[in-house]
């Protein structure tokens, strides 16, 4: 490491709220660690300071509001995979929080960062926008709260200020006419970073699709809805010429480049293939 | 900064930046060589440690965050200089050839049978899944913490 850079630790968040209003700009909030010490590792960054918010127990826990879940912003995998209210209401994070690394990341790795990172291989994304979870977001000038699919505004941007802190995810619970489907496609099952992830969120009835909420990730700048596909799925019968239909449109409907992990190609291809996969899986 | 915690059960205090790693500080400060840096991004487990009872990546942890907890490394699985039940189930079976992924095998190995004490073979795949091992194939290491799964009987 060129550089050591300094590391405070705020007891309340009231204190990290006022740290931030002082260096927010400069400083740079670590939690679990596991995405921002593979770039420290990697780097010295530019950050010349931490605000390490790993021991604010305000932002953990998870809550059942009734209609809704809030799950604190430092929940880390491994208590969404043990979660008993989460295995209910959302079940596709638990399985996808089950492909994040292996057990020595989600027991490190948070919601939280996984959210404000902003990768667009981020595995609980795409879980968050099937379910139009919201974020809540504060500082010393208040908490407010943004729709998931209304966060990011570019590749690894937020909305978010720099005195600002993720404080907890809210999803609505999983209807009980409604099912929701993971899909994650890596290199392997364990520790791969995704070449594509795919969340899918459908009400049927019989063979009618009522409503269909299709999130990708690992195919655009950023975790993104097939709008154009869920417009084409919605109030269809189920059969196969829907679904090739689907599978066509949804490869054009992605933005994939080719990087270190897959092509552009594979993943207009396998994205149908795995949207077709889960509409088949209906019938 | 000063940092205060307990090391395979006594209590250490170090000096450190606070954003050093958790594993270089293992290893320089407190000179536990027994951790090892594999990949240092988070993806081979080789320096895997238990801290309050959860196994984690050392390589991804700044020690300040450290401070107060309770840290098992591979020093601290053999007790009185009697091998733990998995060094001597992995010593029986050949589960190490290199021994660079060996530590981080049996840290991940003994954090699930101290959660689960009675794995099955897919629950060990699972619970080493953050491991790699590049000489064995993994079947002498699965066949070794099941052993001592059964000596621990």
């Amino acid at each position: 490491m060129v550089t050591d850079p300094n590391a405070l630790a705020p007891t309340s968040l009231d204190e990290a709220y006022e740290l931030l209003a002082e260096r927010g700009p400069e400083a740079k909030i670590i939690a679990g660690g596991t995405d921002l010490m593979v770039s420290l590792n990697a780097r010295p960054l530019d950050a010349s300071e931490f605000i390490d918010i790993w021991r604010l127990n305000e932002l953990r826990g998870i809550s059942d509001e009734g209609e809704t879940v809030r799950i604190g912003a430092l929940t880390t995998y491994t208590q969404l995979i043990k979660s008993p209210l989460i295995q209910l209401s959302l079940p596709t994070l638990v399985e996808a929080s089950r492909t994040i690394g292996a057990i020595q990341i989600q027991n490190r790795g948070t919601i939280g960062g996984n959210v404000v990172n902003a990768s667009p291989a981020g595995d609980s994304l795409p879980v968050l926008a099937a379910f139009d979870a919201e974020v809540e977001i504060g500082s010393i000038r208040g908490v407010r709260k943004v729709g998931i699919n209304n966060f990011y505004t570019g590749y690894r941007k937020t909305v978010m200020e720099p005195d600002e802190i993720l404080l907890a995810v809210r999803s609505r619970k999983l209807k009980p006419n409604e099912r929701t489907f993971f899909l994650k496609i890596g290199t392997r099952r364990a520790q791969a970073i995704s070449k594509i992830v795919m969340a899918v969120n459908v009400g049927t009835t019989g063979a009618v699709i009522n409503s269909i909420n299709i999130a990708l990730g690992s195919v655009a700048p950023t975790v993104i809805r097939a709008v154009q596909t869920e417009a084409l799925l919605t109030n269809e019968t189920l059969g196969a010429p829907v679904i090739e239909r689907a599978r066509s449109m949804i490869s054009q409907e992605v933005a994939p480049i080719t990087d270190v992990r897959s092509t552009e190609h594979y993943r207009r291809t396998v994205t149908g293939n795995g949207l077709a996969k889960i509409l088949r899986r209906l019938m | 900064m000063k940092i205060t915690f307990q090391i395979n059960g006594v209590e250490r205090e170090v000096d450190s930046p606070p954003m050093k790693r958790l594993l270089d500080v293992l290893r320089e400060d407190l000179r536990l060589t027994g951790t090892k840096e594999g990949c240092g991004e988070g993806e081979c487990g080789a320096c895997s440690v238990i801290i309050d009872g959860e196994v984690i990546n050392s390589c991804l942890a700044p020690v300040c965050q450290a401070q107060g907890a309770n840290v098992l490394t591979v020093e601290g699985l053999s007790l009185n200089g009697r091998l733990d039940p998995l060094q001597q189930a992995f010593l029986e079976c050949g589960a190490a050839q290199c021994g660079v992924c060996t530590p981080g095998m049996l840290i991940s190995a003994r954090s699930l049978l101290d959660a689960n004490p009675h794995p099955t073979r897919d629950d060990i795949k699972e619970a080493i899944a953050g491991n790699l091992c590049r000489c064995t194939g993994y079947i002498k290491i699965v066949d070794a913490i099941e052993l001592a799964a059964n000596a621990r009987r």
